[in-house]
């Protein structure tokens, strides 16, 4: 039991956080090379102040008239992706692990603050699968692969509650914690949750399409 | 008012795409479909497809999808799932009917209005897709029959609907005689090299519409303008071929287009009031030429008429009485951010104007552009139930008042009509061209 929690505390978490790193890099870069051999006029039209116009009204709850017309996913999914990013980074056990390991810390948030964002990023799962299961035009263009993007999100996050009030099974819900944490990682960049990387991007696109040449807004 | 849209849609036939069905195998829909994605796509393609995350939430944005009762098929990544998604997932090995439906969706399913856009968190762009998708229909030479001969038209006489050379000129002669009735000095200049203005117009103006010119004529004489009309080829801006994938024609179009008015030395091309026509030289035929911008400014008849009527240069004598409601195309207001100047000069031109919800950048398409009215007659009904969501919004607009509507685009003027008819509305429509020429001073008359 110990060898194994020894085993992927350590060289399975370098791994992960390698693979997600270079992963991300490598699609970055991969795309990059795509864009000046294929489709160079991205470049031309790309425009940082109409990109970040656009992903910023995208970026604020009710900033456009699509998330106002979707009041409650628009909670939902702003509470989501929230919670997704900062429980993790600043859970305090975290910040723990990474001060003993490098000497490194970071101010981290109260076990309960943290506890309620589990909640709210594991609720956010639930709702999203009803939402794909329930929405005729969500179910319509929804493939297996779609539930399993989502379990490998969820299951860091259920494994990590379970672990951390120590329902059951401590130790074993300790190492699944991290094995569920070390198959997002890794699946991030290589698969759609790239989405992450890509997002940013496509809208600052299409905001420089919009306002550069359409002279229009996109949001 | 709102018919019932029918739930199954009768399997329509379309010849151009039954002709190009008969002659494919596999074999070959495979080795196309690969040769698009391969050489003729790039990052977007590849990221579009790789963040899409499956949400739907492009959904609301699609006239098709809202009327069709929210049928999912009809929503924008529906019609990726339905098409792109599957060749990708299949690398291309699709069957002959797999590709029937295809260039149905691509053609006949989406106006490539570019709401979607404005919808999905993502900005992907579904219209791009959508093009990619008529890109591998029109190499499978399955394109609909209506829209390939305009494009052959294109192709062959260098304008949309077949008018020969000489037919042309004497139109404009023809329409240069009728109007010095009213403005006896009036002239249309044929030719007339260093004018400040080309004015170009859409093929269907000399073809079945050529009154629109005579007010054209009328509006420039009035105001005064330098400028001038080409008698050769490259006089008409239209552009099927940027709506069938035949980006080679479309390209030697553009190219005629911008080379007569460099030929002429124009300071800028003056187009009149067509949507899809300012996409192409705007937007599109640019790109595809190697230009980041126009290499010579293109002002839509909308900037115009705002032009002269800020200047001066035109002045209204009355102003029209009928309450008014403005239609914004996709190609000018989504594509050119023209909404603004569009409700100034309504504003200009008329005693009340009634404003349509959604609006501006927001507004509903007309159903008709991007190619779907120019499939032509076999498509007809299904258009119109297409768009029943723009009866609902036109029918309120009209409770609230409004009796003319303004549609500055052609294929909005006509897709608009079939939809005013089909469902009953009484509304009469306009361009802003002939609103001005009711309303403005006319020195001589």
């Amino acid at each position: 039991m110990h060898t194994i929690y020894e085993w992927v505390a350590g060289p399975l978490t370098w791994i992960a956080f390698l693979i997600f790193f270079g992963g991300l890099l490598y699609r970055l870069v991969r795309l990059v090379t795509l864009v000046r051999r294929k489709e160079p006029f991205i470049f031309t039209y790309m425009s940082l102040k109409y990109g970040l116009r656009s992903i910023l009204h995208w970026s604020l709850p009710f900033g456009t008239v699509n998330w106002r017309l979707h009041p409650v996913l628009t909670i939902v999914t702003f509470a989501f992706h929230i919670c997704l990013l900062a429980a993790p980074i600043f859970l305090m056990a975290h910040a723990i692990l990474f001060k003993e390991a490098w000497g490194v810390g970071w101010p981290s948030l109260p076990d309960a603050v943290a506890d309620g964002m589990t909640v709210v990023v594991i609720a956010g799962a639930i709702f999203f699968l009803v939402r794909r299961i329930v929405r005729p035009e969500v179910r319509f263009v929804t493939s297996a692969s779609d539930y399993v993007l989502l379990a490998i999100v969820a299951a860091p996050f259920v494994t990590g509650f379970i672990a951390y009030h120590q329902f059951f099974a401590y130790r074993w819900m300790l190492v699944a914690h991290m094995v569920s944490g070390q198959i997002m990682l890794v699946a991030i960049p290589f698969t759609r949750l790239a989405h992450m990387l890509f997002a940013p991007l496509t809208r600052a696109y299409m905001g420089s399409e919009f306002g550069g040449v359409r002279r229009a807004i996109d949001w | 008012m709102a018919q019932p849209t029918q739930s199954e849609a009768k399997q329509i036939v379309d010849p151009g795409i039954e002709k190009g069905a008969a002659g494919l195998t596999e074999d070959r829909i495979q080795a196309v479909i690969n040769h698009v994605i391969q050489n003729e796509t790039g990052a977007r393609l590849k990221v579009y497809v790789d963040t899409c995350v499956h949400c739907g939430l492009c959904s609301e944005a699609c006239h098709y999808y809202l009327s069709h009762d929210k049928d999912p098929r009809y929503s924008p990544v529906g019609k990726v799932k339905q098409t792109l998604w599957e060749m990708l997932r299949r690398n291309g090995r699709v069957s002959v009917d797999f590709m029937r439906r295809a260039a149905e969706i691509a053609h006949t399913e989406c106006n490539l209005c570019k709401r979607c856009a404005m919808y999905c968190p993502f900005g992907i762009d579904i219209a791009y897709l959508m093009l990619v998708v008529r890109r591998i229909v029109h190499l499978l030479g399955m394109t609909p029959q209506y829209i390939q001969d305009t494009a052959h038209s294109h192709a062959a006489v260098c304008n949309q609907m077949w008018v020969k050379p000489d037919e042309w000129p004497d139109t404009l002669q023809w329409q240069e005689e009728e109007a010095r009735g009213e403005m006896p000095t009036l002239r249309i200049p044929l030719e007339k090299e260093g004018a400040d203005i080309m004015y170009s117009v859409i093929g269907p103006e000399p073809k079945f519409q050529a009154q629109l010119i005579y007010q054209a004529a009328v509006i420039m004489n009035a105001a005064g303008a330098d400028w001038t009309m080409p008698a050769t080829a490259g006089w008409d801006n239209s552009d099927m071929a940027m709506f069938t994938g035949d980006n080679e024609v479309m390209g030697r179009i553009k190219r005629d287009h911008y080379e007569t008015a460099a030929r002429l030395r124009v300071k800028r091309i003056v187009m009149g009031e067509c949507g899809h026509a300012f996409r192409s030289v705007y937007d599109v035929g640019n790109r595809w030429l190697g230009w980041r911008i126009p290499p010579i400014p293109i002002i839509h008849a909308i900037e115009f008429y705002h032009e002269l009527i800020t200047s001066g240069k035109i002045r209204v004598a009355k102003k029209f009485q009928t309450p008014v409601t403005i239609h914004d195309p996709c190609n000018v207001v989504r594509g050119g951010g023209l909404h603004h100047m569009a409700r100034e000069l309504a504003h200009a031109l008329c005693e009340e104007v009634v404003e349509m919800y959604p609006n501006c950048e927001h507004n509903y398409c007309c159903c008709a552009g991007g190619g779907v009215i120019n499939c032509g007659p076999p498509w007809k009904s299904k258009r119109i139930e297409g768009n029943r969501i723009k009866a609902d919004q036109l029918a309120d607009a009209k409770i609230r008042g409004a009796k003319v509507l303004i549609a500055p685009c052609h294929n909005c003027h006509s897709g608009l009509e079939d939809i005013n008819h089909a469902y009953g509305l009484g509304m009469e429509i306009k361009f802003f061209g002939d609103i001005l020429y009711e309303v403005m001073e006319k020195p001589e008359a």
